[in-house]
């Protein structure tokens, strides 16, 4: 044994502190996250943030604008809509619902979809390239249009476009997944792993699981927005969420009819979803640098 | 008592065809060797001579279409895949590769451990910092990643990680070929007092006659798949029978000559 440390005052961050140090470097990528976790603090505290009901009509307050008009209220901080319903509350509990539904939806999405394309990437020979290929036939068409396909079939409701969606992010996760894990296992370290007695099971979540963090951000970013973008796509489209729901999309498409006498009902939902997307992708570039710098430098 | 014992290993290697059922294309073998305790033995030969595979034999990733290696007196062919970890370990040609990017050294360390044996997590602790001390690295290592670390660095985390299980015999694969010389003499010292000291048996191959000559006991040179001439390294070096080993030698003792001069 060492009897004294050379370098006492030499400290050893953990994985995850080295990430968060390179993360720093890139202050664009800091503000995001501020930004995204304001949007998790509101998913999570909506009901306590949200002055009104959502779903509240009040027939004396329709179509008041937002505060900084010269005829706004400060009760009604962002206006109403044509319905007397409170803009803020309602722009708070969708952040709820397309931000918090996008989030599990992916972390689903992620886990059967790591996990097929783990076999799949295991796998050699004819099944291996079957897959291959159905895969690199679906991940051609657009998510969007998979998702309205399923949900001709399903019927339309905000639960069956969450399935759809699910369903429609999978075969990315899969062949992303499937590709990366057949590279890695021609790697010697991996090799390396298998003389040290390790099944496939093991040198998955022991030797490849540690390298895929790069890959995985990258991927559940791209599928995060995809999925913002495609709940409020749906629900515009009257799809998805149904007409009283708080949804982003949904309050977008019910603002388009007065749209020109009251420009707010459709500019903040939109600015909102805006928003949302620029801090997911920021956030996702930031780490996904911040993970490759790591094992750089 | 031999450590190994090599007899009358065969391999051959086969291509899948849709015609024909299948092609052999590469014959290797018979082998025939056996090594003590504490001897050294180097594989020599061109490229392609089997020389590696004659390696992944040894260590169990390929299995031999005939023959038996006998391991300390057991069939290895018979023993579980925890104890051919145990026994036998294998050094790669480059260090860099057969090391996870994304572990510490530590847990790059600790794998085998945790997979091989009943040992706490204090216990491998312990062992992991043993052995870095082994190889000549500090304890504060094992929160290092793979590229904060010179090649040799590299060479001897490798050798650690072969080390760790306290084998019999370790296979090494051209392990001097990526270094520099005084790492590569540094690593060769290393690996001779190791050997001293815990008794190993150390198969090696190399393209390096300097070192074969150096720090082996017997010497196999192959060619195509065909051991051409085996035997002790002063009787090889100083009466090589067959035509290629005298080649080879002859070549290493103009390069040495041209060096002295």
């Amino acid at each position: 044994m060492q009897r004294f440390s050379l370098y006492q005052e030499e400290y050893h961050p953990s994985p995850l502190h080295f990430t968060w140090l390179e993360f720093k470097q890139n202050h664009i990528a800091v503000v995001g996250l501020y930004c995204l976790l304001f949007f998790v603090v509101i998913t999570v505290f909506c009901p306590i943030l949200a002055p009104f009901d959502p779903t509240l009509q009040s027939a004396g307050d329709l179509l008041i604008p937002p505060a900084w008009y010269s005829n706004g209220g400060i009760s009604h901080l962002l206006g109403t809509d044509a319905l007397g319903r409170d803009i803020l509350s309602r722009v708070i509990y969708g952040c709820r619902m397309t931000f918090g539904i996008s989030v599990i939806l992916v972390i689903l999405a992620m886990l059967i979809g790591v996990g097929l394309g783990a076999v799949a990437g295991m796998s050699e020979g004819f099944r291996s390239s079957f897959v291959n290929h159905v895969l690199d036939s679906i991940k051609a068409i657009p998510t969007l249009l998979i998702a309205i396909i399923i949900i001709a079939i399903l019927g339309i409701g905000l639960v069956n476009s969450m399935w759809a969606i699910m369903l429609a992010l999978i075969p990315q996760f899969v062949h992303q997944t499937r590709e990366f894990v057949s590279r890695e296992m021609k790697k010697e370290y991996v090799l390396a792993a298998k003389l040290d007695g390790a099944n496939n099971i093991q040198i998955f979540f022991r030797s490849i699981i540690p390298n895929m963090g790069e890959a995985l951000v990258v991927q559940a970013t791209l599928a995060l927005s995809i999925s913002v973008l495609d709940i409020s796509a749906l629900g515009f489209l009257n799809l998805g969420a149904q007409s009283p729901m708080p949804e982003l999309g949904t309050m977008l498409s019910e603002g388009i009819e007065v749209a020109y006498i009251a420009p707010w009902t459709i500019a903040i939902p939109g600015g909102t979803i805006f928003l949302m997307m620029i801090s997911i992708n920021l956030v996702g570039d930031g780490l996904r640098s911040a993970l490759r710098n790591r094992l750089l430098h | 008592m031999d450590l190994i014992n090599v007899k009358d290993l065969c391999f051959q290697e086969k291509v899948k065809n849709f015609i024909k059922k299948s092609d052999t294309v590469f014959n290797l073998g018979p082998v025939n060797f056996n090594l003590k305790a504490g001897e050294t033995l180097a594989i020599v030969g061109e490229n392609g001579s089997g020389k590696s595979l004659l390696a992944k034999l040894l260590i169990g990733l390929e299995q031999p279409s005939s023959g038996h290696i006998l391991l300390s007196g057991h069939d290895l062919s018979k023993s579980s895949l925890s104890q051919k970890c145990h026994d036998i370990r294998m050094i790669f040609q480059n260090s860099n590769e057969s090391l996870n990017p994304g572990l510490t050294l530590g847990a790059i360390l600790e794998e085998p451990l945790r997979l091989n044996t009943s040992l706490t997590s204090q216990e491998r602790n312990l062992k992991i910092e043993e052995t870095l001390k082994q190889v000549g690295l500090m304890n504060d290592h094992k929160f290092f990643y793979r590229h904060m670390l010179s090649d040799g660095q590299r060479q001897r985390v490798a050798l650690a990680r072969a080390l760790i299980l306290n084998p019999k015999i370790i296979v090494a694969d051209e392990p001097f070929a990526a270094l520099d010389p005084s790492v590569r003499s540094q690593t060769v010292n290393l690996l001779m007092r190791l050997q001293r000291e815990l008794g190993l048996g150390f198969i090696f191959i190399s393209h390096n006659l300097g070192i074969v000559r150096h720090i082996s006991d017997k010497v196999i040179v192959m060619k195509q798949g065909q051991v051409v001439e085996s035997g002790k390294t002063d009787v090889i070096f100083n009466w090589p029978n067959d035509q290629y080993t005298k080649k080879l030698v002859d070549a290493h003792q103009a390069l040495v000559n041209s060096q002295d001069n």
